[in-house]
């Protein structure tokens, strides 16, 4: 399948990052990723300069880069077509991160469910060893890094850095406190920086094309494109990358949605935005999203739509902290309360209290994003829901 | 368990230590693959990579049943792992566990006596593109239907 792009996509745009990079100093690197404004492409925009600044300034005898492949998000899946057809750039991309840190190890943590990718991918890590632009003395440099692969086992809260960390580590996925952050203590107690797949593809393409050109893309605050995962009610689902500002309404002409009533945005964890929103823009500053666009025609059941996940969290909540652990069965509960018509507007407005409580109270992102769509499906659409029940 | 069963499996892990080291950090390799070759990770299993690794079996314990992929119980040959997630559950995935209901002949959650099939539900797969979506062990099967679930199964083994 052709893919048509502005910067990931369109393979005339790669160059030769990890060769570019490896002529700088690692502060100029950093200044440079600093420069263009990426933000981290999993979802929840945390700059990657400043990322690195951090890991690259902690003082350690080891360091580690990871590469967050365990991509779980509902309605996501622009990693596993990035790894399927663009590995070397993320490779590339890992490469130019342990360089600039000072780290010689990498690991792509791929989730358990692309287990399928991994000859593949072992594959193109041999290939890089053998034009060496892995091992050691990389490209003929006094630098040496190699990437292992890792595998997850089917947990979505192992997105969560730290729960990867402690997954790649051998334990249960459960996420730690923050502070302290990974690029002190990570990997091993050891710096480590943790990054999507697509902010790694990014970073290589913007060595190799410059932060100035990359900055030219997108809107004053969300440098850069976008891949984002299209699926649901629409007759074109895939993978398009887009330029940061493109508002929703031009997202769902491109791709042939028609009829429209409301487009979840970021998965389970992202925000539901009604019709009424179309104008809204996708980036940092409006609606923000790790990729995953999931579109609902006239025909749809908000409610089932929740309900579907609610169960999602019920079952991914790890257990380890008490709000995300009994909130989201509170919630799940709730919804199945509406849907036979037994629920009271007052015991709705506690429930969604307890919503905003889980946002603050809970230890990890996946907690503190759980209650999103049952406060962003039941704000826009509680006339429908309860005026059919 | 029979003693040689035993001792192979022992054997088993120590080459799968060898391999992937006996630091903690190989606990999650070495249960991966001894879950693939027999299809779960045994009490006595437990007690072995926990000996050879020196931690607690508890601590093994925990971590095979954080993770939805690995079992302490034996699973079948062939495990169906159905997306239930919303893209897949919008194309029509009810359809698609009503036939596998109907050809496999047991409920989602079960396994067939004949340990040919197990029926499992998996969370978003990343084939929200192309649903339903179902994994059959690590191969992925997308744009089911009916139809097709009986063409899938037919050669089995």
């Amino acid at each position: 399948m052709e893919r048509k792009g502005i910067v990931l996509f369109d393979t005339a745009m790669h160059g030769n990052g990890l060769a570019e990079a490896l002529k700088k100093t690692r502060q100029d690197i950093v200044m440079e990723v600093r420069e263009s404004g990426l933000k981290g492409r999993g979802g929840a925009g945390f700059p990657t300069g400043t990322k690195w600044m951090l890991a690259s300034a902690a003082m350690a005898d080891k360091k580690f880069v990871v590469c967050n492949a365990d991509e779980g998000e509902p309605g996501t899946f622009k990693d596993r077509v990035l790894l399927d057809e663009y590995a070397e750039l993320v490779f590339e991309g890992m490469a130019i991160a342990g360089y600039t840190i000072g780290a010689q190890t990498g690991f792509l943590y791929l989730r358990g469910e692309y287990r399928y990718l991994l000859a593949k991918l072992e594959g193109v890590l041999e290939k890089m060893r053998a034009d060496h632009r892995l091992g050691e003395n990389v490209c003929g440099k006094d630098f040496t890094f190699d990437i292992h692969i890792r595998l997850g086992s089917g947990a979505y809260v192992c997105g969560e850095e730290t729960a990867l960390i402690e997954s790649l580590e051998g334990h249960r996925g459960e996420a730690r406190n923050r502070p302290p952050f990974p690029v002190n203590t990570g990997y091993m107690g050891y710096p480590t920086t943790v990054n999507n797949v697509e902010t790694f593809a990014s970073v290589a393409v913007i060595l190799s094309k410059g932060a100035e050109w990359y900055k030219q893309i997108g809107t004053d605050k969300s440098a850069g494109s976008k891949l984002v995962s299209v699926s649901g009610d629409c007759e074109k689902p895939g993978v398009y990358e887009i330029p940061f500002g493109m508002s929703i309404a031009e997202l769902l002409e491109m791709v042939g949605a028609k009829d429209t009533k409301a487009v979840q945005v970021g998965g389970a964890s992202g925000t539901c935005v009604p019709k009424s929103e179309f104008g809204r823009k996708v980036a940092f500053e409006d609606v923000s999203t790790g990729g995953s666009v999931i579109v609902f025609n006239e025909s749809r059941d908000m409610l089932h739509v929740l309900k579907n996940f609610m169960e999602f969290f019920v079952e991914e909540s790890c257990g380890q902290c008490t709000p995300c652990r009994i909130g989201n069965i509170k919630l799940l509960d709730g919804v199945e309360k509406i849907e036979k018509g037994e629920c009271s507007m007052r015991y709705l407005n506690e429930l969604m209290q307890l919503g905003q409580s889980m946002q603050v109270a809970s230890k990890c992102g996946l907690g503190q994003s759980s209650p999103s769509p049952f406060l962003s499906i039941l704000t826009h659409f509680q006339h429908e829901i309860f005026s059919q029940r | 368990m029979l003693v040689t069963e035993k001792n192979a499996l022992t054997a088993e892990i120590e080459k799968l230590i060898a391999v992937h080291g006996s630091g903690r950090e190989a606990l999650l390799p070495i249960l991966q693959q001894v879950q693939i070759r027999h299809g779960h990770i045994s009490d006595f299993g437990q007690q072995e990579i926990a000996r050879l690794l020196d931690i607690h079996p508890v601590e093994v314990y925990g971590v095979i049943t954080f993770y939805s992929f690995l079992s302490t119980e034996p699973k079948g040959r062939n495990i169906i792992r159905l997306c239930r997630t919303i893209s897949c559950d919008l194309a029509g995935k009810d359809a698609i566990i009503r036939t596998l209901e109907r050809e496999i002949g047991v409920r989602f959650g079960e396994t067939t006596t004949d340990k040919k099939y197990t029926l499992e539900f998996a969370n978003c797969m990343g084939m929200c593109d192309q649903g339903p979506a179902m994994l059959i062990n690590d191969e992925v099967f997308t744009h089911l239907t009916p139809q097709r679930i009986a063409d899938i199964l037919k050669n089995r083994a």
